[in-house]
């Protein structure tokens, strides 16, 4: 994840609403490690494969996050309807995005467990968006996050939107995760 | 102003005289829990940003529960039982329910209250979403991270954002004979939606929570997360404290809402006037009366996991089940090994309630979370196809109890077990008369 308040850019990636932790990793996969370096690519090539395939990659469908056999993502940043992230605790859900590739999510809305691990675990950034961009925003289209202006340009269709302010997680997200944040702050010794 | 329960427990953990909610404040956690799937990850975190040689905060208070994927050849899966253990033994862990011992308990939320961690007033974490099950006890409990939680085995803190309080009102003195508090839960967020409770409390009270036992507020507040709430509560009485005290020597201190505390919103619900519900595939707020969607389809019927599968979830089933055959696969998962004991104990009319489920042809499952999420795919009772089930559990979404071909309707025991000697979906007012009209 970009902790620096850098431009985003990437193909974007268009999800509907309500996808729920079983759809972002499905529960069969929670069993690989996250600290083996072989296993953890699984969860890349796994990432979003419970999403029904007719929904996945947006208007079209039918496009998978990652390519058969592959590990890495073409895609950088998701945009999806309402409540994205709803359902688990497992953080193994950002955890599988940011390795498949994924830097930021822009969503009209989360759930909440979600959004607090994307941010303390510092997997990538939770954006929200003030309208549902998953009706405007085509799979592959170029984007690009603005950071410091809080807009999201979209290259391919030559259109600008505003989105929120992280709020009270800027800190934490800025900080790269609850720990870097913790020891900034004398909470947590330094290593 | 007064202040919510909620909001006076994190005031009181976080060493301040009030809090409002959008505070975000740093609270003292009484307990973290973390099972098979989330602890291995958690505990890589806790030693790569504390150290290989760091103990964690309070031996005491962490409590490690395996119940996900327990009896499966999964090798994965087994090696993360594996890591528990072996940091169970290198902190010395007092609360670790080891697979394969006769501390193995299964379930985590029902585990908790039966082994006593689940006070009125404390703040419990969890790395399980359905953590806000403590939550009938009148205390703050919500599921977190691995990030999270391997910050607690350090620190024994946690920030949390003061969510606003929901208010559900129930009236009336008594649950209907043929009404379970999985209907009046499955009503609630069919009603609000699966994100009608997001960041939010959902604080159930009134006159008609003297009705309901502690299995019962249990089922309300397993499924405050599948109206995206932060956490799910009931203010404690004699029931609570009978539960409690029955468990535990601990001190704890009960916590009420003042009467003048401020809410985001107050619903009304009257339990006398509530009818059977199920909540349709692919999401827990698809909701239907069970009168609407009767005489469905159906391969399978399923009675476990948190939700669904405790002792009265089970006495529910078999007052239904005694003395049929079962026309659907039917499948009976104890949350945990306290209950899977009392099965063989507790009797209707003399019969033990496990003869009761052999003798109809249902299939009996050890203690464990079992299909309720899927898992490995020689998981008890896993839909690996086109299945149609009807299944007690808490969550319905595409893939959720295997195959993403699969189809699921949450519904009470009672409507469960209906079905299941039908064959089809079947409202339980079939087989128990109304006494109240
Ligand atoms: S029984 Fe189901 S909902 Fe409950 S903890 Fe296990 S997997 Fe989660």
């Amino acid at each position: 994840m970009s902790i620096n308040q850098e431009p985003i850019k990437g193909k974007a990636f268009v999800l509907g609403k309500n996808i729920d932790t079983d759809q972002i990793i499905p529960a069969a996969h929670l069993v690989y490690s996250l600290e083996d370096p072989e296993e953890r690519k699984l969860y890349g090539k796994y990432a979003l494969s419970g999403v029904p395939i007719a929904e996945s990659g947006l208007p079209h469908g039918n496009i998978p996050l990652t390519k058969e056999g592959e590990t890495d993502s073409e895609f950088k940043i998701i945009v999806a309807s309402d409540n994205f992230g709803c359902g688990s605790s497992r953080e193994h859900a950002p955890a599988s995005l940011e390795i498949a590739g994924i830097e930021a999510i822009i969503s009209s809305s989360y759930a909440r467990i979600f959004y607090r691990n994307s941010v303390d675990g510092g997997f990538l950034i939770p954006f929200e968006s003030y309208e549902d961009l998953s009706t405007e925003i085509h799979t592959g289209d170029e984007l690009e996050i603005d950071q410091v202006n809080h807009q999201l340009k979209n290259v391919t269709q030559d259109k600008v939107y505003k989105i929120k302010p992280l709020g009270s997680v800027a800190d934490i997200v800025h900080a790269g995760g609850i720990f870097e944040y913790a020891r900034q702050n004398g909470m947590v010794p330094a290593k | 102003m007064g202040m919510t329960l909620t909001e006076k427990i994190l005031a009181k953990h976080s060493g301040r005289d009030r809090v409002s909610p959008g505070d975000n404040v740093w609270v003292d956690v009484d307990i973290l829990m973390t099972h098979d799937v989330c602890g291995p990850p958690a505990i890589g975190i806790f030693h790569k940003q504390f150290g290989e040689n760091a103990k964690v905060w309070d031996k005491e208070k962490l409590v490690i529960i395996p119940d996900h994927y327990i009896f499966t050849n999964d090798k994965y899966a087994n090696r993360n039982v594996d890591v528990l253990r072996a940091f169970a033994a290198e902190q010395d862990l007092p609360y670790f329910y080891d697979v394969g011992t006769d501390s193995y308990k299964g379930v985590c939320h029902v585990a908790l209250p039966e082994e006593g961690f689940t006070r009125p007033g404390e703040v419990l974490f969890g790395t399980d979403s359905h953590t806000c099950t403590a939550g009938a006890f009148g205390q703050f409990a919500t599921g977190i991270g691995n990030t999270d939680a391997a910050f607690i085995m350090g620190t024994g803190k946690l920030w949390v954002k003061v969510p606003e309080t929901m208010r559900f009102v129930f009236e009336g003195t008594s649950l209907p004979p043929y009404l379970m508090a999985k209907d009046v839960i499955l009503q609630i967020i069919g009603d609000i939606g699966t994100d009608g409770a997001t960041y939010r409390t959902m604080e159930f009270a009134g006159p008609g929570i003297k009705a309901l036992t502690m299995e019962d507020r249990m089922t309300l507040t397993n499924m405050a997360i599948e109206a995206g709430g932060k956490n799910g509560v009931v203010e404690p009485d004699e029931v609570t404290e009978a539960y409690v005290k029955a468990r535990t020597n601990k001190p704890y201190e009960k916590v009420y809402s003042d009467p003048d505390a401020q809410y985001h919103s107050v619903r009304h619900y009257n339990l006398e006037e509530m009818v059977p519900m199920v909540a349709k595939p692919h999401s827990p707020d698809n909701k239907a009366t069970v009168e609407e969607v009767e005489g469905g389809y159906l391969d399978r019927a399923y009675i476990g996991s948190c939700t669904g599968g405790k002792l009265s979830d089970f006495r529910a089933a078999a007052e239904i089940i005694r003395g049929n055959k079962v026309k659907l696969d039917t499948y009976i998962v104890p949350a945990t090994t306290e209950i899977a004991r009392a099965l063989e104990t507790e009797t209707i009319f003399g019969t033990p309630l496990i003869d009761i489920f052999r003798e109809a042809g249902c299939k009996i499952g050890n203690a464990s979370c079992a299909a309720c999420l899927g898992g490995p795919s020689d998981t008890f009772g896993r839909l690996n196809n086109e299945e149609v089930c009807i299944s007690s559990t808490n969550r319905n979404y595409p893939g959720r109890m295997g195959s993403k071909q699969s189809q699921v309707y949450l519904a009470s025991p009672y409507t469960v077990a209906a079905s299941a000697v039908t064959g089809v979906i079947t409202d339980p007012r079939v087989f128990i008369q109304e006494t109240v009209i």
